[in-house]
């Protein structure tokens, strides 16, 4: 059970939270000229790596903004959030 | 015999207060102070229970939360519960206890005929044999279930409450003995909040069940009485901490009234299960002895050490006259000690050949006569011990030789070295190291999991000596509340001197499988290991034979450290033999990873408060006590409580459901609309977000005119749909399904935040601001307008538009749109004038006959029209395409949600499954939803599927069944028939049509 910071609220519970998967995934501009390949990597493939992530959040039960962490996906630390837009935050020297 | 084994005098107990209990039937006294445990063994009661596998006779082995074998069935009827440990279990007046997993009685047990037949039953029998042929599994299982089983759960609803409740602290200590006494004074001297957590009535931990030190014992007092009355400390006996979860997140279970036995709470629950959110954790767990695993050794009355001197020091009840206390290190001295000087006869076998001259000479002094290098070969007496065997055991301990001697005894009191609990910090993600000198795994502080910052102190960190545990647990303390900002002070602690009770464990040379004069796994005696699982050294032998030979397989294969215990006592020495065999060193062998719950909890507690009315939500509308009163039978959408049908006198759900769906056709019906999703949509670029969000074309709608939509995800398939409004030049009213409220707002949300910030949109729930009834039917409008002042004729107040005016006096919007096909108005008020409409409408409707309807009525009534249900009729592999809704689909638009994978190739396919009409050839059968349409009917399974039923009715406009369907190319297919396999075994054939069934042009609607 995560304590998250949110951005715009500070640290909450994660029962407040829901995660929404990988960040900073643009949606294509020029759909129509994309290849299937191209389409299918954006609609279906994700990193889902294991370590270091960055991935989107959304304070639903609270201010109900989307933000976007940086987790380590195997001890759930969380070094950092930020709000959409910002600058991505550098990776921690000491991830786990 | 009455309390035969109870000392004179010493002991926690109460002596003036007297407690009545049973045990199988049979009437006991035991003492306020008392365990199930101890009150059965001062009357002398050392047979318990019955094994799970080998129904071989227990007895007790621990007096702690460790205890594998006196499971109990405690109490009858509602309030009954199984496998509750009698170490656990306070005494209170007329408890009711019962052994469990004997048939007929404890003494005489059918199934201990698994015994003599142990050969048959080795590791993995159950898989290896009832694995084949799988269909029989079902037919096995009850027959295991039964033979190998525990206890009953109980059959009535729990009669009990449980509260749970939140709480965060600065320092959290679990464990209230020495380092955890220590850890929490040291925090509590700074403004830290605290929290100290032990599973026993009163704090001290293994100092209760030690003989007295007393400056030990007046130092537990004093810092227990002043932390109590701290007020920045809570203090949580009876509670045990169950799970350790990330962030340090903790939850505990506190027994608030189980100690005053059934009923007799009061207003209290009966127990509160707490949420903890700790800035720090000092984890103070103590360790567990651990058996040595020798012949026989699961025979009632060999106990483990520490156990025995609980029993006599903090009960007052001496086991046996005869004791022999059977060790490989030091500790077990003090039971040796402790059993002497209540009066029993004690003989020492101890499996090291060297010991220190000092525990010698205080064996001498109480005249415990002593064995060195010995050790027991065999024990005499199956339902209790009546004598050991001992032998001189070879220097390498591989094997007995030479002169045996016969000792009697009722009781061996053994020790196999100390296992540090460290379940709590590996829950928290840390990882073990060994450490030779204690023979143990100890924590890694290296290996802590940073987001999960705290200590292990004492015992549980391989601190054994009761002044090393106080140092360590004072020191965390203070650094504790340090790390949390406070400002520590210093805070006296006792200086210990007692030689015996200060050298902890002392030198153990470790002896992890005892000999016999035959080899493991032959001759008649078993070596256990694992006592709840029933599991042998001889088994760990043939796990290693047959390969499962790392630590979770062979926990998997054996099932040691597996049920309620969880391998307290056993997981150890397991390892340790699997380590020997092998021969390779223990931490090669690894450990398994521990999890929740450390001991068993209630259901109850998880679930707290919220059970029975208060376990799930419900939303009702402002109409919803209207409804209550016309009878309403009420279904759940979502947590909505919405009303399924109005049945009359003596109607059933088929007839009330007829009647409504013919009213509403041929008269006028009523319907609560309210829970339907609605998003208030205003903003610059709302006209822009909304072609993007829905398939079709929003730009051009004019303001006050509505039009349906469909919502798209990425992958093309339809996610939700509804009817949007334009109310003004950048203002909009969406609607959604009522399931899909919530969903719909996320997803508009997401879009605006993450891909489009620099859209101007705004979107807000008003699900919950506006009440709605739908006025459906030919004579709506007759009705409607004897109450509004509205133009309702259909130029001015066309179909697929919306007016505001009064309607009953009420300021309300009114959408000419139709769920149903006929001509229809959605009534829209404010929420607090909901019942008013409600009830203003079902009077002015009495002259046209207007009839209340339901969801179910609904349902068909749209089915009749072919209108889809998302979430019904589609399931989220549906396109527009496939639903014959190509028209709603915008040709002209670059680009909306979902596009792009309509030219997917699965996507654009021509042989998707697609939505049509079935009328069965029988117009009386009415298809089951989700019925198979089948290529070709076939005597059995498996036939191939092209199809199903997706929405199925009788319908009393159509006179006849009718359902709406997924088909493989289905759309090309209309007026031929196809085959439906049933789930009870019949073909039923049905004729491909339309999804339309009634008013095809839409001239009702627009009428």
């Amino acid at each position: 059970m995560f304590i998250i910071t949110c951005p715009y609220c500070g640290d909450r519970d994660q029962t407040e939270f829901t995660c929404h998967g990988e960040a900073h995934i643009a949606r294509p501009l020029n759909t129509e000229s994309l290849s299937d390949e191209e389409w299918g990597d954006y609609v279906f493939f994700r990193q889902n790596p294991k370590g270091m992530h960055r991935e989107r959040w959304v304070h639903a039960h609270g201010c109900r903004r989307w933000f976007n962490a940086l987790r380590n996906t195997v001890s759930d630390e969380i070094f950092a959030t930020y709000k959409v837009g910002d600058a991505r935050p550098p990776l921690p020297e000491n991830p786990s | 015999m009455s309390q035969s084994c109870r000392l004179d005098s010493g002991g926690r107990i109460d002596r003036s207060k007297v407690l009545q209990f049973t045990f199988d039937g049979k009437s006991y006294t035991g003492f306020k102070g008392d365990t199930l445990a101890s009150a059965l063994l001062a009357n002398g009661v050392k047979l318990l229970g019955r094994s799970f596998k080998y129904h071989r006779p227990r007895g007790l082995i621990a007096a702690g939360s460790e205890e594998p074998n006196a499971l109990m069935q405690l109490e009858n009827g509602a309030y009954t519960e199984p496998n509750t440990r009698a170490t656990c279990i306070e005494l209170y007046d007329g408890l009711v206890a019962n052994s469990q997993n004997r048939w007929p009685s404890l003494g005489f047990d059918v199934g201990a005929i698994n015994s003599s037949v142990a050969r048959f039953l080795p590791a993995g029998f159950y898989y290896k044999t009832f694995m084949w042929p799988a269909s029989m599994w079902m037919t096995y299982e009850k027959f295991i279930r039964k033979a190998a089983g525990l206890g009953v759960s109980p059959t009535e609803p729990d009669p009990d409450v449980y509260h749970s409740r939140y709480a965060t602290c600065d320092v959290l200590v679990i464990g209230g003995g020495p380092a955890g006494l220590a850890a929490a004074t040291a925090a509590a001297g700074s403004d830290a909040r605290v929290m100290l957590i032990d599973e026993q009535s009163e704090f001290g931990g293994s100092t209760l069940g030690a003989a007295a030190v007393p400056e030990v014992a007046s130092w537990v007092a004093a810092s227990t009485a002043a932390l109590a009355a701290n007020n920045n400390v809570t203090l949580l006996p009876r509670t045990t901490v169950t799970g350790y979860f990330d962030y340090n997140y903790l939850t505990a279970v506190e027994k608030v009234t189980d100690h005053l036995g059934p009923g007799n709470g009061g207003t209290a629950p009966r127990q509160r299960f707490w949420k903890i959110r700790a800035s720090r954790v000092v984890i103070a767990a103590g360790s567990i002895e651990r058996p040595l695993v020798f012949a026989d050794n699961d025979r009632p009355g060999i106990m483990l050490a520490n156990a025995v001197s609980t029993y006599i020091n903090r009960f007052g009840v001496l086991p046996d006259q005869n004791i022999v206390v059977f060790t490989n290190n030091d500790s077990a001295y003090r039971t040796a000690v402790d059993a002497a000087r209540s009066g029993a006869t004690v003989t020492m076998v101890d499996t090291r050949a060297e010991v220190s001259a000092e525990l010698t000479r205080v064996l001498q002094q109480h005249k415990v006569k002593q064995f060195t290098g010995h050790a027991i070969s065999s024990v005499q007496g199956t339902k209790g011990v009546k004598a050991v065997r001992i032998m001189p055991l070879s220097a390498d301990g591989k094997s007995l030789q030479g002169q045996a001697w016969e000792i009697n005894c009722g009781i061996v009191a053994n020790s196999g070295g100390w296992t540090p609990s460290v379940h709590m910090f590996s829950q928290s993600g840390g990882k073990l190291q060994y450490d030779n000198s204690i023979e143990g795994f100890v924590p890694d502080p290296a290996k802590a999991k940073r987001i999960n910052p705290g200590f292990s102190v004492g015992a549980c960190n391989g601190s054994f000596a009761t002044g090393d545990c106080i140092a360590e647990g004072a020191q965390a303390g203070r650094q504790a509340v340090e790390a949390c900002g406070f400002v520590a002070s210093d805070v006296a602690m006792p200086e210990l001197t007692d030689a015996l009770n200060d050298t902890g464990m002392g030198g153990i040379a470790a002896l992890w499988l005892v000999p016999t004069v035959h080899p493991v796994g032959e001759g008649p005696a078993k070596h256990f290991h694992d006592f709840q699982n029933d599991v042998t050294a001889a088994d760990i032998h043939l796990a290693a034979r047959e390969g499962y030979l790392s630590v979770e397989h062979l926990k998997r294969y054996t099932t040691t450290g597996m049920a309620t215990d969880q391998g307290k006592t056993s997981n150890l020495n397991a390892l340790a033999i699997m380590a020997e065999i092998r021969g390779a060193q223990i931490p090669e062998v690894g450990t398994t990873t521990f999890r929740p719950p450390f001991t068993p909890l209630t259901f109850g507690a998880i679930g707290g408060q919220e059970s029975k009315d208060l376990f799930l939500q419900e939303r009702h509308t402002p109409m919803h006590q209207c409804h209550v009163q016309n009878n309403a039978v009420f279904e759940d959408v979502g947590d909505w409580k919405r009303p399924w049908y109005f049945p009359h006198s003596g109607e059933d759900m088929h007839a009330a459901v007829q009647r409504e769906t013919l009213s509403v056709r041929t008269d006028v019906g009523m319907l609560d609309a309210s829970t339907l999703g609605k998003i208030d949509i205003q903003g610059a670029d709302a006209a822009e977000f909304l072609e993007m969000i829905y398939t079709n074309n929003w730009k051009k709608l004019a303001i006050g005119n509505c039009r349906y939509g469909l919502m798209l995800n990425e992958h093309g398939m339809i996610f939700d749909d509804g009817v949007t409004t334009r109310l003004g030049e950048h203002h909009y009213h969406m609607t959604t399904t009522s399931g899909g409220a919530a969903r719909v707002l996320n997803w508009l949300e997401e879009w605006l935040q993450t891909e489009w910030p620099e859209k101007q949109v705004y979107c807000t729930s008003v699900t919950e601001q506006w009440a709605v009834v739908a006025l459906n039917g030919p004579k709506a409008r007759d009705l409607l307008a004897t109450l509004s002042d509205i133009d309702l004729s259909k130029e001015a107040f066309p179909f697929m538009s919306m007016r505001e005016g009064q309607v009953a006096g009420i300021p309300a919007r009114v959408y000419r749109i139709s769920f149903t096909g006929e001509l229809a108005y959605e009534i829209n008020v404010p929420a607090r004038f909901g019942r008013q409409l409600w009830e203003t409408l079902q009077e002015a409707g009495k002259p046209f006959n207007l009839c209340h309807y339901g969801t179910e009525a609904m349902h068909v009534l749209r089915a009749e029209k072919g209108f889809i249900i998302v979430g019904q009729d589609t399931d989220g592999t549906v396109t527009p395409a496939d639903m014959d809704m190509d028209w709603i689909v915008s040709k002209t638009k670059p680009d909306f949600l979902g596009k792009r994978s309509f030219l997917r190739s699965d996507t654009a396919r021509d042989d998707r499954q697609q939505l049509v009409g079935l009328l069965t050839t029988d117009p009386t059968v009415v298809l089951m939803e989700g019925a198979h349409i089948v290529q070709e009917i076939k005597d059995a399974p498996p036939m191939t599927t092209i199809g199903r039923v997706t929405s199925s009715y009788m319908s009393p406009n159509l006179e006849r069944s009718f359902a709406l369907g997924m088909l493989k190319n289905g759309l090309a297919r209309k007026g031929e028939t196809v085959q439906l396999s049933l789930m009870n075994g019949d073909a039923v054939e049905a004729l491909v049509t339309d999804p339309v069934f009634i008013d095809k042009e839409g001239v009702r609607v627009r009428g």
